[in-house]
């Protein structure tokens, strides 16, 4: 066991876990953020997405040891007081979802993607840059409509 | 996953050294197969010595005709990197292609290389351009320190450092991806090297990992035009043949991503 210390969502947070731990289960089970999902747990699907100092990665990949000390932003963390995050607000206006069980991912790498590209993003790079993320719901479409207008948001 | 020790050295030295103290250790650096792997309890090592994050390994330096990429370098680092794009954009673009993008934030370039996966993309860039791998001990050339599935020349106690890639006049690479692994199928990465030699390496397709195709380099050797492969066929028995695809299939598959990699280069 060691002590693992992080930043989530800019709250300094610790907990005890095992050196087997996954950054996923410290943050679901021992910190309750459970906005993380565990789809396939074989880092394909994209559910368990957070942001690591800033990145997109799969937590259900990373070891919470290896996070040790960084700075983790979960869904959880994107809301304001103001209310929704831009990106939330075009799922919900855009009808990103149906399920909602890949949301969170969804979201975290479309906030990834417009660090990564900027506020104008095409179709064909968003559908590219969903290669990680997988929806059994929607078929897409309202997912790429409503990350195209959440970046657009974005920079308002 | 069971039960391991996991230790975070803060630098090479202290990480050979706890390597070399643990009873079964592995180096973890991004960590994109290993740890899959230990979640499918495929593999139990005693520790894990984290090198990650390691400043000594990670890094992109171009000058004297090569590129030279950190061993720890993320694959993101690469394929957006200036340096690498200005000098092989066919290696950025490859980096780019590999997983998707939230692996590709983790995932490194000697992760990759030292597990050797026959379908992994950087073996054919390591073939194609003649590359050097720098480890602790030694400098290896591409083909002595690539040796078939999953195998590499890295000895007990020895990890890669650097690897330095020749910039040749041209080069492209084109893989066909298994649509649910989003692996190569078959891959080719296709140089024209800076003395006009044409070198080419496919992965994703060979039954002993990536490797060189001596008919394809002979008939491109004069002629670097798609048409030069007309009639050129690989050995299907030294393909790999699964449920995704048969080795004649790949067999093809390789000529015909080799042919777009070709054309590209016009």
């Amino acid at each position: 066991m060691a002590t693992v210390k992080l930043t989530v969502n800019d709250r300094h947070v610790h907990a005890d876990v095992e050196d087997r731990t996954l950054l996923v289960e410290m943050l679901r089970e021992d910190l309750k953020l459970t906005g993380t999902h565990v789809g396939c747990d074989t880092s394909q699907c994209g559910a368990c997405l957070v942001l690591l100092n800033g990145r997109a990665v799969k937590s259900c990949t990373t070891l919470a040891r290896q996070a040790d000390g960084a700075e983790i932003t979960t869904v959880e963390g994107l809301a304001g007081p103001e209310g929704l995050h831009q990106m939330q607000e075009a799922f919900r206006e855009h009808h990103g979802l149906q399920c909602g069980y890949c949301t969170p991912g969804m979201i975290i790498s479309a906030i990834d993607m417009v660090q990564r590209h900027g506020n104008k993003l095409d179709e064909a790079t968003i559908r590219h840059d969903l290669e990680g993320n997988i929806c059994r719901c929607t078929g897409y479409q309202n997912i790429v409509k409503a990350i195209a207008a959440g970046a657009a948001a974005m920079s308002a | 996953m069971y039960e391991t020790t996991y230790h975070r050295p803060a630098n090479l030295d202290e990480a050979l050294s706890l390597l070399g103290s643990a009873d079964d250790g592995r180096f973890l650096a991004g960590g994109q197969t290993l740890i899959p792997v230990l979640k499918q309890r495929l593999d139990a090592p005693s520790d894990l010595i984290d090198i990650g994050g390691l400043d000594e390994l990670r890094g992109i330096e171009a000058g004297d005709g090569a590129v030279t990429i950190g061993a720890a370098t993320p694959h993101a680092e690469v394929a957006t990197s200036e340096a690498v794009r200005q000098a092989i954009p066919a290696l950025a673009g490859l980096a780019g292609m590999i997983g998707d993008p939230a692996v590709r934030h983790r995932g490194t370039i000697g992760g990759s290389l030292a597990n050797n996966d026959p379908a992994a993309d950087y073996p054919a860039a390591l073939l194609a351009l003649g590359a050097t791998v720098h480890t602790n001990r030694r400098a290896l050339a591409a083909e002595d320190f690539l040796d078939g599935l999953f195998a590499t020349a890295l000895e007990e106690g020895e990890i890669i450092v650097k690897v330095s890639f020749p910039v040749p006049s041209a080069a492209s690479y084109r893989k066909f991806r298994n649509p649910a692994s989003r692996y190569a199928m078959a891959g080719a990465f296709v140089a024209v090297m800076a003395d006009g030699s044409v070198r080419v390496g496919i992965t994703g397709a060979g039954a002993e990992g990536a490797f060189r195709p001596a008919e394809i380099e002979a008939a491109l050797a004069t002629h670097h035009s798609p048409s030069a492969l007309d009639g050129i066929t690989l050995d299907e028995d030294k393909m790999l043949g699964d449920i995704h695809g048969s080795q004649a299939y790949r067999a093809n598959l390789a000529v015909v991503m080799t042919r777009r990699a070709v054309a590209d280069l016009a």
